[in-house]
């Protein structure tokens, strides 16, 4: 039963890895560049939901709602304000803008909350099930947490299939003047996109410290640097890739930590995406068009 | 219907149009040629919005739309076929077609419009669930035509659509072109096989340098000297 119980803990994680990749993914898919500040929006909604939860008694949900509202709003702003003026700036020029937004935001936290580990209640109280004479007991947070990543991915590839914004979120990934001319607003689509990311990234965070309680400014950096690894590991710019590189790399890093050595565990997991990255540079599931000129 | 006045596009310190002026009337193919730098793909980029002059103006049907972003000139009806076909190669030729039509709402009209495409196109229709990237140089060109006309122009404007295509592909698409003229849309062609553009057109000019350099009917310049030694090869 160990392994089954170690197997949904590390589906559990990979969903939230899952949820955070959605927005490094779809962010460089389409504005092809990478949001390092993306795990920082994580943090903050999870000190959203727990000051409106814990300091304000609210109740989970609206916690949940109105942390999503304020890091799309975030989102938006941080796009505006800081990666806009540098659409036409070279691309390290933006890596090091990001890395910057990423440090202004712990250090805003920093200031605001302070450095002590504030301790997140969860947002799910249901206690879960247990099977095979309870042998096996799977969390409700985990049961929560799968579903949750399995709808919002499932609504995603709908929304980018079938909407107009999502039309366009397509068209500008695959060629930013020529989506242009068909008259597509790529800086609105830009912006929407960084909006879904954001409000996505509340989500993870109020997922994320439900299941690892301890809060603080710099809960969201080592997940947002895994999760960006699982968007590498599946193919960056791909949205299933998000969902199986995540998944994978929760599971390699529960099982590693199970079985080989909980140190070593973080150590395996960027092992393993060497090697994969060394086989597939473009991972699991990230294409090479051949382009015929 | 198109006109443009006194255009001045500058790159930095470069000065890529120094202030050119024609005119496009309705129904008409107009061809635009010259050599390699001349200034040709910068008209249009200015014309569709992509790029902002210094100076000048550019008029469509009337309204002033030199400051009106890229994305807001498609359905002011104006389409652009631009250089190198710019396709979407990671979708299908199908997906293609219907970002075409991406400003039109009215999914009966964009079916009508999908099934005249089609007709003219019959490639396109056998290859629409072929991903973009894999079609050969001239079926993506079609494909950037069939694109265009997606979001019924009146007027549509073409980027060197023959380069690096095929002798029978450029045949083929010079015919393309002329059809859309005939079915009532004004062409404005800029191309550097300037027989070919010349044989289509009704008037053109010959663009130098970022300057107008000569202009008239299209037949007369095929028979213009200077045409013919430097553009014609004669």
């Amino acid at each position: 039963m160990g392994f089954l119980t170690y197997l949904i803990n590390g589906l559990s994680l990979g969903s939230v890895y899952a949820l955070i990749a959605l927005g490094y993914t779809m962010v460089y898919g389409i504005a092809k560049m990478l949001n390092f500040a993306h795990g920082d929006v994580i943090m903050i909604g999870a000190y959203l939901v727990f000051m409106c939860m814990s300091n304000s008694g609210m109740p989970a949900v609206v916690s949940i709602v109105i942390s999503i509202v304020c890091c799309t709003a975030l989102g938006m702003i941080i796009e505006k304000i800081a990666y806009k003026p540098l659409r036409k700036a070279t691309n390290l020029a933006v890596l090091i803008t990001a890395i910057g937004v990423s440090y202004f935001l712990q250090n805003m936290a920093l200031m605001i909350f302070g450095s002590n580990p504030v301790s997140f209640t969860s947002v799910i109280k249901w206690q879960g099930i247990s099977l095979a004479g309870g042998a096996l007991k799977i969390t409700g947070n985990a049961i929560v947490t799968i579903v949750t990543c399995i709808v919002i991915m499932i609504a995603l590839m709908w929304f980018v299939k079938n909407t107009k914004p999502g039309q366009a979120m397509r068209a500008v990934s695959e060629d930013k003047d020529a989506a242009i001319l068909m008259g597509i607003n790529v800086n609105a689509t830009i912006s929407l996109t960084f909006a879904i990311g954001s409000g996505l990234a509340a989500i993870a965070g109020a997922l994320l410290c439900s299941s690892y309680p301890s809060l603080t400014p710099y809960t969201g950096s080592m997940p947002g640097i895994k999760a960006f690894t699982a968007a590498v590991f599946g193919g960056i710019g791909s949205i299933p890739g998000a969902l199986i590189g995540g998944l994978l790399l929760g599971i390699i890093e529960i099982f590693a930590k199970a079985y080989i050595s909980s140190q070593l565990a973080d150590a395996i997991v960027f092992t393993v995406l060497i090697i994969v990255l060394l086989v597939k540079p473009t991972g699991i599931l990230g294409k090479q068009i051949k382009e015929k000129v | 219907m198109l006109k443009v006045e006194n255009l001045v596009v500058n790159y930095g310190v470069i000065q890529a149009l120094k202030g050119i002026s024609f005119e496009v009337n309705e129904g008409e193919v107009i061809a635009l040629i010259g050599a390699n730098g001349a200034g040709k793909t910068t008209t249009l980029q200015t014309i569709s919005g992509m790029l902002t002059p210094t100076s000048g103006q550019v008029l469509l049907e009337g309204t002033d739309i030199t400051k009106v972003p890229g994305h807001k000139i498609v359905s002011m009806g104006m389409a652009h076929v631009p250089e190198g076909r710019r396709v979407f190669p990671g979708l299908t030729v199908l997906e293609n077609l219907k970002m075409g039509a991406y400003t039109r709402s009215n999914k009966k009209e964009i079916s009508d419009t999908f099934e005249k495409i089609y007709e003219s196109f019959p490639r396109l229709k056998e290859r629409q669930n072929q991903l973009a990237g894999t079609l050969s140089g001239g079926e993506q060109q079609m494909l950037a035509m069939g694109r265009a006309l997606m979001s019924q122009p009146s007027i549509v404007l073409m980027d060197e659509p023959s380069m690096g295509l095929s002798p029978i592909y450029v045949e083929e698409i010079f015919k393309i072109i002329e059809s859309i003229s005939k079915a009532g849309t004004t062409v404005l062609l800029v191309e550097q096989n300037a027989k070919k553009a010349l044989a289509i057109a009704d008037r053109a000019y010959v663009l130098e340098t970022g300057k107008i350099v000569l202009e008239g009917v299209a037949s007369d310049l095929m028979n213009d000297d200077s045409i013919k030694k430097a553009y014609l090869g004669e």
